[in-house]
């Protein structure tokens, strides 16, 4: 039997303004990072609803990082002060759950830090990989 | 053991519908069993000389029928609420869930209410009548030959043994004395949950969530859960569902639930005590409130009408959803 | 069902050097809703958007997927060719498979697997597009400017000059503001009433700006474009169009003792009015609370000799409505009151001023005519101590103070210093302080010739304690640079208090759902780049109700507030964004949760009736979503714990499709 290599799969939430351009200007630098991460464009971090991170959990995501502009920069100036105490206290449930805490993550990366970008998408992907697969909150009918 | 007697009540309620003050009464009658104890509304005296209940088994929280029937009713309703009853129905005016001009509020003292899976525990299966003598219960079951004496204080729910507080935020009038808030024990489950590895926290939640039978019974008790539609019903929410179909669902039912009334949540522990199950509910909402609690500050939830609740607020200064565990990772 | 064409670009080697683009348009085939796909060089370019183009008329296409570079690059562009070929531009999803993929991954397998992942979720999202229109509203063409100092001036002027009609709002008598109290301005110590008052004047005479002074906002309602604004015109018993300013009534009023508030109440004036020569509107005002006629209905004495009959003791508080394209807030700052400062002896002490009030003893319109003597004897003051950061910098903790640096203290105490001197060679002027702050165009120049050509003793440290004692101020004061403990003998005490937002902007701003700091100053709808603008659409920010400024920041800022606000009037008609929030009003509660975290406002509540069974109907508040007002952040859609507030074209169900097809 052949044994597949273990790739996490990694879904983040970048807001339009900063992140994703964060992220496009990773790209414009060609700056690695592993294609296990896949990112869905969101108008402002608080628009990420805790039923997308527990979703992509469920399908069989293994690790879910939100990436905002920095606190003060919100292009809706206080979109990303909200995501930061519902995302504190979402991830802190988790955790009282007993999923790993690794496993989520809330990153801000500006539009100039493309090379923020990289560097914590390598390290994230590096993290959960190192926990092995999401089993806890997946779902299992969803497995391939 | 209730120090308020059944008559006081009743006497309140008949004089308030006599002098035309309320036209209908929010109150409690007898259900299937003793212990089994269901809202009712009564429109006349004679209801409420007949049917009006009040023992140690009338836990339910009325607030939130006040949603549906202040809409239902003419004129004024009257509403008996226990300490814990008034957050609720702080936390509901502050959001606008019903007219507060169509209520008449009688604040009233509570010793605890007793928890019939407690009383279950010392007796026994088979249940038939439960008589309460002021200081302890009297249970006759199917089995035993004479009636079983239960301690009140033995078979005293949870949350009121972790009361948080016998003074009344809201009324209209008051019956008996106004208690203090307490300092309770109320987070020590929480606790202890928190200082276990993240397996076995796992392993205690699967055990708990995997007997959900999503009943919706937690919800339909909820103070806090008073929209017109939920989320879970919403067609449009792309997570409609209505039924658990695996282990996971139930996970993403109570974990949203929970953070849906996050911040809102009075801990009145409707939630645990409705559950046929016996799924410790309430730790998953305490959970939050201590998180915030520690996190923005002491924030109680329909102490006062029209405070901001904490997820809906924020300030410039507040600690990273990574540094959450920083702290943990210290306490520890 | 979606009929859904997908677009796979090379981008020249720039994707498919690291994707197998055909291989992602095949893949991509087999996606619900997709009836064709292709692969092109370069999409962007006009032979691939004909592409595009030709392709929606043959296969029917309902919605579009591009994988291609950033949506933040050619997402306009793609919408435009749809919009070009009927279809709504709305129905365009991009799958960034460049910047997002070929660039970032270099293994063909991996760029290709990846790239159709990205095309998928973005296949899945199209399917649920909608068509989106965004919503139109018309621009009323007329701007209120809220508070007639420099600021509101200012921005008056440069409004009613591009020819947009301005009204001005002032809560005084006239307009000028606090400027108009001042002496001179630093650094180039030109008499400000001579570089203010012509600048009144000229908004006095401009016909396309109205001033509405001793007047007050009442209440405002509506949204960009289309404020309705209440505006409360105080009775001043003195019917302004047939005053002429002569002044006979003032002169005769034997109400004589009333603090004057132009001079900080340093002398008196008397119950009918002119705040100053150079008043805008030159009227007359009675003040009801000193007016003997008004108050015992005896005297009568103004309006007898009044000889253009001007005089109307029967005058009403008149309320007029008007609407509003843009509303500038202007309001401003006062000193903070001194009531709290005892070790200054502020109210123990005549003698002990504010700077403001020093200025109105050096200013020639003053109640002293511009002769320096102390308010308690008249005596010229032989030593001054002038003491900086009272009230500024305090500790968060502090109840007496502001956090914050008041800006202009540094520089008016150097300017009031450097005066001094130069008029009374012979007074010893001492100024205490914690920093010298000097940033600006010729501003540290000054200050150091304060110091070096006029001889003011600059000490660093903080006065701990002013003593009255006879005639003379004790003031104990340690000099950090020495070391030493000072003690002073002062015969005029002057405190640089913190400048805070004039006490009218807190509920200002409630009117106007517009957000303010702790301190009460306006946010800004960005810090950097926004900084004239409110996060509220249509309202603007102009002078130091933003934050404190020096009156050449505060022009400058007027006139950017100008321009934006010109911006917005030359507009016919505003278009929104159509990705907007909206409610189901069927699931909504009306709990406020998603009106408290709206940071524009966009959200109000209304009580609908709504149909319920058995021919019943039952009343429930629903929020509703101001399109125009909405900027589409999503806030409120994750506060709503019913789903009822979603997003255009981010709904949870699109986002949630996108979560899913990547995680399949």
């Amino acid at each position: 039997m052949q044994v597949k290599e273990y790739k996490p799969l990694i879904v983040a939430f970048c807001c339009n303004w900063c992140s994703y351009a964060g992220a496009d200007l990773a790209g414009n630098n060609r700056l690695n990072y592993p294609a296990d991460v896949k990112i869905i464009r969101v108008p402002c971090s608080c628009r990420v609803n805790p039923m997308f991170i527990l979703r992509a959990f469920q399908r069989g995501a293994d690790g879910v990082i939100i990436c905002g502009c920095h606190p003060g920069d919100c292009h809706y100036t206080s979109g990303n002060y909200y995501t930061r105490r519902r995302m504190a206290a979402l991830f802190s449930m988790l955790d009282f759950l007993g999923i790993e805490k690794e496993r989520t993550r809330v990153e801000w990366v500006s539009a100039a830090e493309g090379a923020k970008f990289a560097a914590t998408m390598n390290e994230f992907a590096q993290t959960v990989a190192s926990l092995g697969e999401n089993k806890r909150l997946e779902d299992l009918r969803c497995k391939k | 053991m209730q120090k308020i007697t059944r008559d006081q009540l009743v006497e309140k309620a008949v004089a308030l519908l006599s002098d035309g003050t309320v036209s209908a009464v929010l109150g409690w009658s007898r259900g299937e069993f003793d212990y089994d104890i269901t809202p009712a509304v009564f429109k006349s005296a004679e209801e409420v000389k007949e049917n009006f209940v009040w023992n140690d088994f009338c836990g339910a929280n009325f607030s939130k029928y006040l949603v549906a029937q202040t809409g239902k009713v003419e004129g004024k309703i009257l509403v008996f609420l226990k300490p814990c009853d008034t957050y609720s129905f702080n936390q509901l005016l502050t959001e606008h869930r019903f007219d507060r001009e169509k209520v008449y509020a009688v604040g009233i003292p509570c010793e605890g209410m007793a928890d019939i899976a407690k009383v279950r525990e010392i007796v026994g299966d088979g249940i038939v009548s439960i008589e309460d003598d002021g200081e302890s219960l009297k249970v006759s079951t199917l089995y035993a030959d004479a009636p079983v004496l239960v301690g009140a204080k033995d078979v005293m729910a949870e949350r009121c043994v972790n009361c948080k507080s016998k003074k009344h935020v809201a009324f209209d009038e008051l019956m008996g004395e106004d208690g203090e808030v307490i300092e309770s024990a109320r987070f020590d489950e929480v606790a202890r949950l928190e200082a276990m590895t993240p397996d076995e926290r796992f392993l205690f939640w699967q055990n708990e969530l995997s007997r959900c039978i999503r009943c919706n019974a937690c919800r339909d008790a909820c103070p806090a859960c008073t929209c017109e539609k939920c989320v879970f019903d919403n067609p449009d929410s792309a997570v409609e569902n209505k039924a658990p179909a695996n282990s996971f669902e139930e996970k993403m039912f109570h974990i949203i639930r929970a953070f849906h009334v996050a911040g809102r949540c009075t801990d009145c522990g409707e939630c645990s005590r409705v559950c046929p199950q016996n799924i410790p509910l309430h730790l998953l909402n305490r959970k939050f409130i201590k998180d915030i609690n520690e996190f923005y500050g002491e924030y109680q939830a329909g102490a006062e009408v029209g405070s901001r609740a904490p997820l809906v607020d924020y300030t410039t200064e507040d600690l990273e959803p990574g540094e959450v565990f920083e702290r943990g990772d210290q306490d520890a | 069902m979606q009929r859904v064409g997908v677009f796979v670009c090379w981008c020249g080697s720039n994707i498919a050097g690291t994707v197998d683009v055909a291989a992602v348009a095949e893949a991509l085939k087999n996606e619900p809703g997709v009836v064709f796909s292709t692969d092109y060089q370069y999409m962007c370019s006009q032979a691939g958007q004909d592409i595009i183009k030709n392709a929606i008329a043959e296969h029917n296409l309902t919605g579009i997927v591009v994988c291609s570079c950033s949506p933040r690059m050619h997402e306009a562009t793609f919408r435009k060719t749809a919009a070009a070929a009927g279809l709504n531009p709305y129905m365009v999803e991009i799958a960034n498979i460049r910047e997002q993929c070929s660039w970032v991954h270099k293994d063909m397998t991996t760029g290709t697997e990846k790239a159709i992942i990205l095309g998928k979720a973005a296949v899945a999202k199209v399917n649920l597009n909608t068509p989106l229109t965004p919503g139109e509203s018309p621009v009323t063409k007329r701007a209120l400017v809220i508070g007639g100092g420099i600021a509101g001036i200012q921005t008056a002027l440069d409004i009613a000059d591009a020819g947009f009609p301005v009204d001005i709002v002032e809560t005084k008598p006239t307009i000028g503001g606090k400027m108009a109290q001042l002496d001179k301005t630093f650094p180039t110590l030109d008499c400000a009433a001579c570089i203010l008052t012509p600048k009144m004047v000229d908004v006095a005479q401009n016909e396309k700006i109205r001033i509405f002074s001793y007047s007050e906002v009442e209440e405002v309602g509506g949204f960009v474009g289309n404020f309705d604004v209440k505006i409360k015109k105080k009775a001043r018993y003195v019917k302004e169009d047939i005053c002429t300013g002569c002044g006979a009534c003032v002169d005769k009023c034997p109400m004589k003792k009333n603090p004057n508030e132009f001079n900080l109440g340093m002398d008196n004036r008397p119950a009918i009015y002119i705040p100053f020569a150079q008043a805008v509107p030159k009227v007359a005002t009675i003040d009801p609370n000193a007016c003997n006629m008004l108050k015992n209905g005896k005297c009568g004495l103004c309006a007898r000799v009044c000889a253009a009959g001007a005089i109307d003791y029967t005058q009403k508080d008149e309320i007029i409505e008007e609407k509003y394209g843009a509303i500038v807030v202007a309001t401003g700052f006062n000193p903070i009151s001194m009531e709290k400062f005892d070790e200054f002896a502020y109210n123990q002490s005549k003698d002990v001023i504010t700077s403001l009030e020093f200025e109105r003893l050096t200013n020639a319109a003053g109640p002293t005519a511009g002769h320096l003597e102390r308010p308690s004897d008249g005596k010229s003051p032989k030593t001054i101590v002038f003491v900086q950061c009272v009230g500024s910098r305090c500790d968060a903790c502090s109840e007496k103070g502001k956090e914050y640096c008041s800006k202009i203290c540094c520089m008016y105490t150097a300017k009031h210093a450097m005066l001094t001197r130069d008029k009374y060679p012979d007074t010893d002027v001492y100024v205490f302080y914690i920093d010298v702050r000097t940033p600006g165009k010729n501003f540290d120049e000054f200050y150091r010739r304060a110091v070096e050509e006029f001889g003011v003793k600059y000490i660093k440290g903080m006065v701990g304690k002013v003593t009255p004692e006879g005639d003379k101020l004790k003031v104990q004061a340690s000099d950090l640079l020495s070391n030493k403990q000072l003690h002073i003998d002062a015969d005029l005490v002057v405190l640089a208090a913190a400048i805070e937002p004039d006490k009218s902007a807190r509920p200002l701003a409630t009117m106007l759902t517009a957000s303010m700091d702790t301190n009460d100053f306006f946010t800004e709808a960005h810090p950097k780049l926004r900084p004239v603008e409110s996060p509220t659409a249509g309202v603007f920010l102009s002078g130091a109700c933003q934050g404190p400024k020096d009156i050449p920041e505060t022009v400058s800022q007027a006139g950017a507030a100008a321009s934006k606000v010109i911006g917005l009037l030359a507009k016919d008609k505003l278009t929104g964004n159509p990705c907007v929030a909206h409610s189901n009003e069927l699931m909504c509660n009306g709990c406020s949760s998603c009106e408290r975290v709206c940071p524009y406002g966009a959200i109000t509540y209304e009580d609908k009736e709504f149909r319920m069974p058995n021919r019943t109907t039952k009343i429930r508040r629903v929020a509703s979503v101001n399109p125009a007002v909405c900027q589409g952040c999503g806030a409120c859609t994750v506060a709503c714990p019913s789903g009822a507030m979603d997003l255009k074209g981010f709904a949870n169900s699109q986002i949630i499709a996108e979560v899913d097809a990547i995680c399949k």
